[in-house]
């Protein structure tokens, strides 16, 4: 019956330390199953290219914009529009307004999300002041523009979706372009 | 089952009464402390894990009294909300993963080498490790409730980001001390699939184990699977609050959602952990006092390895009101009632084996039946939390709190102590104080009832959990579970008089068997169980 017992520790080693790696697998998982599937009301991150394709007239989308400030975040933040009627296919713009009413300057970052999650896919943004990091003397102010067009192929039972702001203090992390990547690694190594 | 136990055992009747004195054969052992120190006994290594289990049992268990004690009224009478915030937090960890997991591991220690023949654990040295580690753990986590600004208070899930951004200072210890408890679980567990799987007697198939010794294997597989997870998740909470990463942080691309998916793929395993090993004792206990071997032993097996399965598919469910799609919550939803198929198996199972057996009632089949009729409570509450649209409103309230109450306490509890019972008479030789003990039962059964059960009222009418204060309308129900909570911690004293009665050798000397209807190995031995036991292996037939 008896085995040998440093075989068996050896390979119960490897399955704890391949399942300390899987931990931390699990966050590039997360990042490209909630990408493929769209089930996290994340949108692009990175500006889409408008190819003029045909824009369906038949069907209208109302798409909602409300934002909110992180706790601790003293910046105004507001969508100029706050609602929108849209035809599938077609380039809209929206503008945000910000104020920086601190005696600082300041760095923030929007963070979007989209309810119901699935139209987050179809949501696709050729311009966002979400995609770099918004820097702001203090009391300044600015209208941040953001530019998008609902892809066609939204499934239809969907016909009004929200997009969420969350606009977050990062002027201790420094105005870098972490939207550009996902990983938590790059971003906090990268600015080194 | 009835197989396995013809047994031929050198030990049986060959022992020479003399040699039944613990340390008998260690003329150069250490005495004192040290002999506890430096052993590599499993049965000094057993004893030492239950004792330990059994202090942080009544640690916890005073902090749930501060807690019961604060909702005994409704408004703010007795404690600050952060320090109460750390008591549900403390008091969550500290039963997980100082009372419930350590018991089952002192429980392996003593039973799983003389169940399957074996002389000691295969890696006595590491399990020396495994347990002195463990009080260092929690006297880090203890500590940690004295410095400045006061110890976790996120709760024993410590979501982020209230353990990454709205946290003490003092989280850096509570990691620590999670790494530790986690690296001790993960040696346990190795040691046991070692033992179980090198060190089996001559004869002992896979499918004459008891089922105790299948339960603990299945476990110990899913502590290496889950415990790493746990050590990862600490370890990004680390660095998100002190190392300026972002996993769980939505500014620099992290998602605290994220976080849930990954305590919660640790944390239902874990549910699991700390009940698998309690189907195993009952499926000890049931059997001896009904006197039949037990019914369906193979189906318990693979019930047993299915519920470990399908416990790695069910985690979202602790996450339904995140937002998931429709698809997602309903997959989570049927993979969960799912569970209850083989967990029905087992319970149908042992209700099957007291059929028409000639049954008693001692102290260790009280709590086994108490456990069989309270745990399916808990497992029907569980099926109503698995449905989706009903968990949003059942979601974080009083209702979940008596759900896990019911599975933990009388079920993994009620089965930690039906399981002392049943074989303190083997290790120490001599019968507990039944009268005492019956008392004991009595106690915790009635007043575990009155602590627990409102609870799904208050519940079920909206009152949440980790909040020091309640609407008025909660304050009848929640004097009578203070109440019940009380009466609860004070009949676990009478346990305690019983254990060191015990202990310390009164009582009347038992026969090896000590039950009339018990079968195993353990039971071939004499009693007390010598110090070294199976030193030449027994042959199973």
């Amino acid at each position: 019956m008896a085995g040998s017992n440093s075989a068996l520790v050896t390979k119960l080693v490897v399955i704890v330390a391949g399942m300390f790696a899987f931990g931390f697998a699990l966050v590039p998982l997360y990042d490209v199953f909630c990408d493929i599937t769209g089930i996290n009301g994340k949108t692009n991150t990175t500006a889409a290219v408008f190819n003029a394709a045909e824009v369906d007239e038949s069907r209208t989308v109302t798409v909602e914009f409300i934002t909110r400030t992180h706790t601790g975040m003293p910046w105004e933040f507001r969508a100029q529009t706050k609602r929108v009627k849209v035809h599938p296919g077609e380039l809209n713009m929206v503008e945000f307004y910000v104020r920086n009413p601190a005696s600082r300057d300041m760095v923030a970052q929007a963070i979007p999300s989209v309810s119901p999650g699935q139209a987050a896919l179809y949501l696709n943004k050729t311009e966002c002041f979400c995609f770099n990091s918004q820097p702001l003397v203090a009391g300044g102010e600015s209208l941040m523009p953001m530019r998008f067009y609902v892809d066609p192929q939204l499934p239809d039972d969907i016909t009004y979706f929200t997009v969420q702001y969350t606009l977050f203090d990062v002027t201790s992390k420094g105005a870098d372009d972490k939207q550009t990547n996902n990983n938590p690694f790059l971003t906090t190594f990268a600015q080194n | 089952m009835s197989k396995a136990t013809e047994i031929i055992s050198p030990e049986h009747g060959a022992a020479d009464p003399h040699d039944t004195h613990d340390g008998h054969h260690d003329h150069h052992a250490p005495s004192g402390i040290m002999r506890w120190v430096l052993t590599t006994n499993h049965k000094d290594i057993g004893t030492l894990y239950l004792w330990f289990a059994f202090i942080m049992f009544l640690v916890g268990g005073a902090m749930a009294m501060v807690i019961r004690a604060e909702l005994f009224q409704p408004g703010l009478q007795i404690v600050e909300p952060n320090f109460f915030n750390q008591m549900t937090t403390v008091h969550g960890l500290i039963m997980v993963f100082g009372a419930v997991m350590p018991a089952f591991t002192g429980l392996a220690n003593w039973l799983v080498p003389m169940m399957i023949g074996a002389p000691d654990m295969a890696l006595p040295r590491m399990n020396n490790w495994s347990f002195w580690i463990l009080p260092f753990a929690f006297t880090i986590l203890l500590a940690s409730l004295f410095v400045e600004g006061g110890g976790p208070a996120f709760g024993w899930t410590f979501y982020a980001p209230l353990s990454t951004t709205y946290s003490g200072d003092s989280t850096a210890l509570f990691v620590f001390s999670v790494h530790i408890m986690g690296i001790s679980s993960i040696m346990g567990a190795i040691n046991v699939i070692v033992t179980i799987v090198n060190m089996r007697a001559p004869g002992m198939t896979w499918m004459k184990m008891p089922l105790f010794v299948w339960t603990w294997l299945i476990t110990a597989f899913l502590l290496i699977a889950v415990m790493p997870v746990l050590a990862g998740a600490v370890t990004m909470v680390l660095t998100d609050k002190f190392f300026g990463t972002s996993f769980f942080d939505a500014a620099g691309g992290g998602d605290p959602v994220m976080f849930q998916h990954i305590f919660w793929f640790f944390g239902h395993p874990e549910v699991y952990i700390m009940i698998l090993p309690a189907f195993g004792i009952i499926s000890q206990i049931v059997p001896t006092f009904a006197r039949k071997p037990l019914f369906g032993y193979a189906s318990m097996v693979y019930a047993t390895a299915s519920i470990a399965l399908l416990s790695f598919i069910v985690w979202a469910h602790h996450m339904f009101t995140t937002g998931m799609p429709v698809a997602a919550e309903m997959f989570f939803m049927f993979a969960t009632m799912l569970i209850s198929v083989p967990t029905g198996v087992k319970v149908f199972n042992w209700v099957a084996t007291m059929w028409r057996g000639s049954m008693t009632f001692e102290v260790p089949m009280l709590f086994a039946l108490a456990f069989i009729v309270l745990f399916t409570i808990g497992g029907l509450s569980g099926l109503m939390l698995a449905i989706t649209p009903v968990d949003f409103q059942y979601h974080d309230t009083y209702f979940v709190v008596a759900h896990f109450h019911y599975v933990l306490v009388t079920g993994a509890i009620f089965s930690i102590m039906a399981a002392v019972y049943y074989w303190i008479p083997k290790w120490t030789g001599r019968m507990f104080d039944v009268t005492l003990a019956k008392w004991h039962f009595w106690c915790s059964l009635i007043s575990v009832n009155v602590l627990f059960f409102p609870m799904h009222f208050v519940g079920l009418a909206g009152m949440p959990r980790r909040i020091p204060d309640y609407a008025l309308q909660f304050a009848d129900f929640n004097k009578w579970i203070s109440l019940g909570g009380f009466a609860f911690g004070l009949s676990q004293l009478i346990f305690l008089v019983v254990m060191i009665k015990a202990c310390r050798k009164q009582g009347e000397p038992v026969s090896d068997r000590v039950w009339e209807g018990a079968e195993g190995l353990e039971w071939e031995i004499p009693s007390p169980a010598p110090y070294h036991t199976f030193e030449t292996p027994p042959v199973v037939k």
